[in-house]
């Protein structure tokens, strides 16, 4: 392949490169050599899960993929920063683009070596990327080159084309007169082309109705301004400027957000050296979400009860209007945490901020409205705006769609993408509805919507496809290909242009000729400056004086709220792996283990500890869950500081129809969501007796040992923010001189590479382990593999609990190589394999290494990792595509480990080199992990350099060694975390 | 055929006609080691000064008996100890501080201390070749042809007899003399031994 | 000679060889072995032997074609079975030059009738041990090539030489290196006897080439003793050594249970203890399949009985000793590492060990003991197993729990691992099974110098020698 790609670029064009590929591509034997390749239903030989299914999991694709990844896209398109033509072989390009998902877009920059995208980066002039990404961002570009994604156009499964199926739908559309058999239903979408081509499917067909629907949508949200403000709002929270922040059962750091930015806000007010007053987070949750993790107070409740305590916290600050009576009488313990929190709210006037979850009813969002505003808010820690799309009543909508289809009033259902079949509520029986009418599914991979579809399109990839976004606050942003489709697929814009009878078909076309419309004179400049920055000035939505009416609001929830009924409840969650099942066949998500319970490759019924006790469960037992009349059942999992009867359920697992990687891993739990426990409902719990292995990467081990009961110190430091003063004040206490036998190495000259790590902004949100496996070419080993201890992970998220088990805290503690300056896997290795560079880094031979794991055993920080089998066994070209070719691909038998990205380093080298032989300047070489830090935890940089941000990160008080009295010398230092708790609850 | 080329290269046995001794010796054939050493000391004493015995287990005595100087095997394994000391240093030294230096752990590129267990190990093994290759040469061995092996008792030497032999090259050496010498020291079998 | 033959002890000793044999008798004893058809019960044992050693071909085989993941290695546990039975078959072969050496030095007679297979047991013992240093890195002819130093193509680069697995390399080759020299020096003078015994043509020419000629002359046995003893001299300090450095890769390392000084003399009485247990086990075996009842004594036996008493103690000492270290040393991962050693996940290794290495040969102490085959055989069983379960608990325990708790494992083999360790032992049974069925076991001419003592000491008990 890769002599083929090189001789692509070489040759001046593509096209001769092409030509001679296609005759490879069009003889017989190579066809059925493709089709061996992957016969039907081979899959069902593999079980899910494990490694080897990894590995044969793009065994699929080898032809068609070796064809493609060399083209380039046919329209023009201008990267972020380097001009194509200033295109030199080996260097990668970076394009701005944007992605969307649940109608939130981020804008992106993606590295793209010799034509293949292989890295994703955040784009730093987009207001929700900031420059950082999250982990689901990170694994997208796996997803591009995944095998199992549909490549076919069929027609109930037979073989077809893209331009047999215009025919169909030309001939199909005379039928359909004024679209009252007409059904679409799609994703969120913010693409204002889209929107433009709504309208126009609206007047071409004014009976049919278009259905956006989300698994994991802020409806709610809407619906809750819609009830405070009479319109549906999108609110816009500041937490860099909210001093008391307090989150009902909303994870605005981890999946209840789906960017950069709420993290990269609340972060810049962890940081006790930067003047402003810490912020205090409290945090009301069922789940112990990373969110908790981070917050300085945390109160244990049941999603059930959120809203009674909303209420209650509205009446603790007396909100007028709030005198109603409260169901259930909140606790002693509780009423006390709503005294000091309602006290502090109030000491923090218009520099507070109160904010709900999703999953939480539209009256709790009303209410949290009528709070923030009581509390002058409004304006300061929160403003509105209209959103970026048209909000709907999703629920409803699907519910209407679902008579609809069983009526037999449907002829036409479109499917624009996602998989609703899996997804939608199980109010109804999708499948064989979707049968019952002629269904249009364009979908990304062969999911359970695709087998259900009279017409299956293969949906092209974000990556390989035009369109436009628009960001939470309406700000605009064109999403341009890096990659001309792999396997033919289109946009569910293009298809919309097809319904929409247009001539013009082509994504580029499309929204070209609408933005050209929008911005009339100087469009093409326009155009360009769009591309170039990945967003579109003066598009973001102006905000909206609104005034919420409290009376009202207190009316809603007088009439909406009941008494919590006593008892288990069950809560949907998205999931750290899959999501809600959009990236279920994503390798890399579902071995990063999850922020808090450290699983991988499954999802779990989470429970707290003594639920678990009441229940007699433990670990691994499966559970059978009944709730609004339906079963599922799923294995438990007991997770420290879990609200008591509370049953915490990941979307997105047990897909059926599914590529290779997620085909039933885990349990389905969507079964049990109707529209009337769509987030959270009552349900029973059963022990079935059976029990299911789950795999964690780590097992509940906190700083305390087992046997002794003592707590292990120079691993994780946590300060009060008292404590941190006295010590700020006297100073960082020094290491304690340790004697040598041998003199010190001199490091006192050139660069001296280090890094460091503030604890209090990290909220082990896993994107920079993503960020570190898509860099560095890191394998992946599977569920097997990963019981066994040899997951590959070069950085890794430790999670340590403190306090008692029911209701602890967490920290999060990024570890990767530490770089020892005197590192003791250096003195052991008998053929000197890993030894020091003069910069510092402890670099690794790959081609020296024997593989004694000697240095494994002598390493405190255990963060080598050993190739115990050839990981890289049998990958396929496509997935080879997604290697980084700055970073080896390492073989059986060796050791591998972090080294700093010490090829970015060297880029950045050569390129100061080549501008003039300048030094490198600092924060110019920035590694992945702290790239796609979207909390900017990560700091890395010349520590011989007195002002180098790294080296005035290690002056500060809180700066210290990860078990210094090792006397290892490690060039990463972690900066302690510090907690602000309020003095009232401690 | 084989003999001339033989002869050409004059190994032991072949050695061309002139040079040939006619005789090896005269070899008698005791009973017991205290047998033996009795009839070495009476030959010392009659004057025979190139006498060998042969016996299954080193016979204490015997040689001080036969008037052999000291072994000199003990300076040549010291020799060679305190070469594969100082190989040990140089190999150490050169690789790591001269021919590829690398920074492990932050330590000097070459120290004594992490040294000595190699230099220990180098000059065991070497003088433990020394001893042996040494005692190989002192004893020429390998060497599959000796006069010896053509008396016909000679298996005894292996199991429980124990055999003295004057030489030819002995200035006294007259070989009826020296058959009636040993039996009068009390020979079970003396034979006139073809070289 | 005189001062021995007038030594006390050698008439208030029981004989070392008994039954009023001659000279002749031993050699004939001793060579009929090599000559005879060998007994029913050699056949049987190569019937168990040989099909393990081809186990454990099989498993290496598969091994180097996939990768250690075949066995439970891991992270944390990096070293599990394969460094447990390296270290466990090196202290195996320690008796044999402790016995051919130390004892020679020492001028204990008692030795002679044993030392031959025990010093092929060491030889046989490094040949296992050996195995898992080479492939437990998964592509040996990588370790092979680059653990000496040699100049290669790929990199020019040469060794760390700090690094105590590269001391071990030195240790170990030579350790094997000087005892195959030491062992095959011995048996010239034997194979000199077989070869004049030879009745066919084939045997007088291996034997022959064999024996180099040898001649027993005076002169010959002159330098042959010096070198004898300087070998002696020179095994005695290595055999010291190789324990004291393959315990270096432990004590050297930064990782609790690893990082102690007491591991050197802990680790030689260690190994001393294992060895004399195997040679033990060997001997009454081979006692039992040859009827070497006049040669190899109750004498012999008992003797190393109270060697393994001895070293049993200090052993056993070398365990309180660590936990009162780690708890004098206030050290909080040293008291946590120990502790987890004995009531940890790995508690029943802890125990066995303990039952094994400490309370198994206390025993000993009684005579009853020390001079019942069966007994000595079933605890000199025990001892083995105790000490393979001392280097697993050394290395397993200390891996699994160290410093972050974040990364703490659990490490469980595989078939894979079991195989191979059961098939070095079809190696080792193989290559003795062969020895003492084309080598004399037993050393025909040092059997007859003590003899010879016996019988001039026994003159010298009516009225001296003459």
């Amino acid at each position: 392949m890769n002599e083929l790609i090189q001789l692509n670029l070489s040759s001046l064009t593509g096209r001769k490169y092409w030509r001679s590929l296609n005759q490879l591509a069009d003889t017989p034997e190579f066809r059925q050599w493709v089709e061996r390749e992957f016969p039907e239903g081979a899959s069902e030989l593999l079980d899910s899960g494990s490694r080897r299914t990894l590995l044969k999991l793009m065994a699929a694709g080898f032809g068609l993929a070796g064809l493609t990844a060399c083209r380039r896209p046919v329209e023009k398109i201008l990267p972020l920063s380097k001009g194509v033509e200033g295109y030199v072989h080996g260097r990668p390009l970076h394009y701005a683009t944007a992605v969307e998902a649940c109608g939130v877009a981020t804008g992106l920059v993606v590295e793209c070596n010799d034509g293949r995208p292989t890295k994703v980066e955040g784009n730093p002039r987009h207001p929700y990327s900031l420059g950082a990404t999250n982990a689901f961002q990170q694994a997208m570009i796996l997803d591009l080159y995944d095998p199992d994604r549909a490549r076919q156009v069929q027609k109930q499964g037979v073989k077809s084309s893209w331009a047999d199926f215009e025919a169909w739908w030309l001939e199909q559309n005379t039928k359909l007169g004024d679209g009252s058999g007409l059904r679409i239903l799609s994703p969120r979408s913010t693409s204002p082309t889209l929107d433009a081509l709504k309208a126009e499917i609206a007047k071409k067909y004014p009976q049919s109705v278009w259905v956006e629907y989300e698994p994991v949508s802020f409806d709610r949200v809407l619906e809750g301004a819609r009830l405070a403000f009479g319109q549906p709002l999108q609110p816009h929270y500041r937490f860099d400027q909210a001093d008391v922040i307090v989150a009902l059962d909303c994870d605005f750091l981890g999946l209840d957000t789906l960017s950069a930015q709420p993290v990269r806000q609340f972060a810049s007010r962890r940081r006790p050296e930067e003047g402003r007053e810490l912020n205090r987070l409290y945090a009301v949750e069922a789940n112990f979400t990373v969110t908790g993790a981070m917050a300085d107070h945390r109160l244990r409740a049941r999603a059930s009860d959120i809203a009674a305590f909303a209420l209650a916290l509205a009446r603790e600050l007396n909100v007028t209007g709030a005198e109603l009576n409260i169901v259930n009488q909140p606790a002693a313990r509780e009423r006390k945490f709503l005294a000091a929190v309602a006290k502090d709210l109030l000491a923090h006037r218009g520099r507070s901020l109160v904010v709900a979850g999703p999953r939480q009813p539209a009256e709790v969002h009303a209410l949290v409205a009528v709070i923030n505003q009581a509390l002058g808010n409004t304006g300061q820690t929160v403003s509105y705006t209209r959103p970026p799309y048209q909000p709907s009543d999703s629920l409803a909508a699907v519910q209407k769609l679902a008579e609809d289809l069983a009526a037999g009033r449907v002829s036409t259902l479109f499917v624009l993408g996602g998989n609703p079949v899996f997804t939608l509520p199980a109010t109804a029986d999708w499948a064989p509805l979707f049968r019952k009418t002629t269904a249009v599914v364009l979908a990304a991979d062969e999911n359970e919507t695709w087998k259900a579809a009279a017409w299956q399109l293969p949906e092209a990839h974000p990556f390989e496809s035009w369109g436009d976004v628009r960001a939470l606050d309406g700000t605009a942003s064109i999403r341009q290909p890096q990659i001309q489709p792999l396997y033919g697929g289109r946009s569910a814009l293009e298809i919309a242009a097809l319904i929409a009878g247009r001539t013009e078909r082509r994504g580029h076309d499309l929204v070209r000729s609408f933005w050209a419309a929008q911005w009339g004179a100087g469009a093409e400049t326009k155009w360009k400056k769009a591309l170039y920055e990945g967003v579109i000035e003066g598009t973001a939505l102006p905000p909206v004086d609104a005034k919420a009416d409290a009376p009202r609001v207190f009316a809603a929830v007088q009439a909406a709220l009941k008494p919590a009924p006593p008892g288990v409840e069950a809560v949907f969650y998205p999931s750290w792996h899959a999501f809600d099942g959009r990236f279920a066949n994503n390798a890399w998500l579902h071995e990063t283990p999850d922020p808090m319970t450290k699983l991988v490759w499954d999802n779990a019924a989470l429970l707290s500890p003594a639920t678990a006790r009441r229940l007699g469960v433990k670990d691994g037992d499966v559970l059978e869950i009944t709730s609004g009349g339906r079963q599922a059942r799923c294995p438990a999992l007991v997770l420290p500081g879990h609200a008591d009867d509370s049953i915490s359920l990941q979307l997105g697992f047990g897909r059926s129809a599914c590529g290779r990687v997620g085909r039933s891993v885990g349990h389905r739990v969507e079964g049990l969501r109707a529209a009337s426990n769509f987030w959270f409902g009552p349900a029973e719990v059963r022990n079935t007796g059976a029990t299911y292995r789950l795999v964690t990467t780590q097992e509940h081990h906190t700083l305390v040992e087992p046997i002794t009961g003592l707590k292990r110190h120079n691993i994780v430091e946590e300060f009060t923010l008292g404590e941190y003063r006295h010590r700020a004040e006297h100073g960082k206490h020094e290491p304690h001189p340790a004697t040598d036998l041998f003199p010190e190495f001199d490091y006192s000259k050139g660069y001296q590479w280090a890094m460091a790590i503030d604890l209090s902004a990290c909220i082990g949100c896993n994107a920079c382990m993503v960020a570190c496996t898509a860099e560095n070419n890191i394998p992946v080993v599977g569920k097997d593999q990963v019981s066994k201890g040899r997951e590959m992970h070069w950085i890794r998220l430790d999670r340590y609990f403190s306090g008692e088990e029911d209701d602890p805290q967490a920290v999060m503690q990024p570890m990767a190589c530490v770089q020892c300056e005197k590192a003791p896997c250096e003195s052991v290795c008998p053929v000197a394999a890993t030894a020091h560079s003069p910069e510092g880094i402890n670099e690794m031979a790959y081609n020296r290494c024997v593989g004694t794991r000697y240095c494994l055993n002598n390493c405190p920080y255990k963060v080598r990792r050993f190739n115990f089998l050839n990981w890289n066994k049998d990958v396929p070209e496509i997935r080879k595509m997604v290697f980084n070719p700055d970073v080896t691909v390492r073989m059986r038998g060796v050791m591998e480990k972090c080294n700093y990205c010490v090829q970015r380093i060297e880029e950045k080298r050569s390129q100061a080199k080549a501008e003039g032989r300048r030094p490198i300047r600092d924060g110019e070489i920035v590694t992945a992990c702290q790239q796609a830090c979207p909390a900017d935890a990560i700091v890395f940089g010349n520590i011989n350099d007195p002002e180098s941000r790294v080296s005035k990160l290690k002056r500060q008080a809180r700066d210290y060694s990860v078990l210094e009295e090792l006397n290892t010398r490690p060039r990463t230092s972690y900066l302690a975390r510090v907690r602000n708790p309020n003095p009232e609850l401690v | 055929m084989l003999e001339a080329v033989l002869s050409k290269l004059g190994l032991p046995g072949y050695e061309p006609e002139a040079a040939r001794q006619k005789f090896y010796g005269v070899i008698a054939d005791f009973d017991t080691p205290e047998d033996l050493l009795r009839a070495i000391r009476t030959a010392r004493a009659a004057g025979y000064t190139r006498m060998e015995a042969f016996s299954p287990f080193p016979i204490h005595g015997a040689d001080e008996a036969l008037g052999a100087p000291r072994s000199p095997l003990g300076r040549i394994v010291i020799v060679f100890a305190l070469l594969g000391l100082a190989a040990a240093v140089l190999l150490q030294w050169w690789t790591g501080a001269v021919d590829y230096k690398l920074i492990i752990a932050g330590k000097p590129l070459f120290a004594l201390e992490p040294s000595v267990p190699i230099m220990f190990e180098l000059a065991v093994l070497l003088s433990a070749f020394a001893a042996v290759l040494g005692m190989f040469h002192l004893n020429r061995i390998p060497t599959y042809y000796h006069p010896f092996f053509n008396y016909s008792r000679h298996p005894g030497a292996s199991n429980d007899r124990f055999l003295l032999a004057i030489e030819a090259q002995d200035p006294k050496f007259q070989p009826e003399e020296a058959v009636r010498f040993l039996e009068s020291c009390g020979s079970r079998h003396t034979e006139v031994v073809e070289a | 000679m005189a001062d021995l033959a007038l030594d006390p002890r050698m008439e208030l000793n029981p004989p070392l060889v008994r039954g009023g044999m001659t000279y002749t008798d031993v050699t004939a004893k001793i060579s009929s072995i090599v000559e005879g058809k060998p007994p029913k019960q050699w056949y049987i044992a190569m019937a168990f032997a040989v099909p393990l050693a081809l186990l454990l071909f099989a498993c290496l085989g598969y091994l180097v074609a996939t990768g250690i993941g075949v066995w439970g290695n891991n992270s944390p546990v990096g070293w599990g079975w394969d460094i447990t039975n390296f270290v466990w078959w090196i202290g195996i072969g320690h008796a044999g030059t402790l016995i051919s050496a130390i004892l020679f030095l020492f001028r204990q007679k008692w030795r002679t009738s044993i030392n031959r297979a025990a010093e092929a047991m060491t030889l046989f013992a490094v040949a296992c041990a050996a195995i898992y240093p080479l492939f437990h890195t998964g592509r040996p002819w990588r370790a092979a090539y680059w653990l000496f130093p040699l100049p290669n193509e790929l990199l020019h680069m040469w060794q760390n030489f700090r690094s105590p697995l590269m001391w071990d390399v030195f240790a170990v080759s030579t350790y094997g290196t000087v005892s195959a020299l030491f062992w095959f020096v011995g048996l010239i003078p034997d194979l000199a006897t077989l070869r004049d015994r030879a009745t066919t043509p084939l045997r007088k020419t291996i034997y022959g080439l064999l024996s180099l000629g040898w001649r027993g002359s005076a002169t010959q046995w002159r330098h042959y003793e010096l070198a004898y003893l300087l070998l002696a001299g020179l095994s005695t300090p290595l055999v010291l050594s190789v324990h004291s450095i393959v315990s270096f890769d432990f004590a050297t390392s930064l990782l609790p249970g690893w990082h102690t000084t007491i591991f050197p003399p802990y680790f030689v009485a260690g190994a001393v203890f294992s060895g004399f247990a195997m040679v033990v086990t060997l001997m009454t075996l081979a006692r039992w399949i040859y009827g070497l009842e006049n040669l190899i004594t109750m004498k012999h036996l008992e003797n190393m009985c109270k060697v393994m008493l001895a070293t049993g103690m200090i052993v056993g000492f070398a365990y309180g000793t660590e936990f009162f270290i780690a708890w004098y040393s206030a050290n909080q991962y040293e008291r946590f590492i120990f502790l987890n050693r004995a009531f940890g996940p790995y508690w029943w290794a802890y125990w066995s060990m303990i039952a094994c290495n400490v309370i198994a040969p206390q025993f000993f102490w009684f005579r009853k003991f020390r001079t019942s085959i069966p007994a000595m055989f079933i605890l000199s069983i025990f001892i083995n197993i105790g000490m393979w379960f001392e280097r697993f608990v050394i290395i397993a325990t200390s891996l699994h729990r160290d410093f972050l708790p974040s990364s703490w494992g659990y490490f469980k083999p595989t078939w894979v691992d079991i195989g191979t360790y059961a098939g070095t032992f079809g190696l080792f049974l193989t290559l003795f099974l062969l020895f003492l069925r084309y080598l004399p076991a037993i050393a025909i001419s040092e059997v007859k110098g003590v003899l010879h003592q016996q019988v001039s000491a026994g003159h010298a008990a009516h009225g001296g020698s003459h």
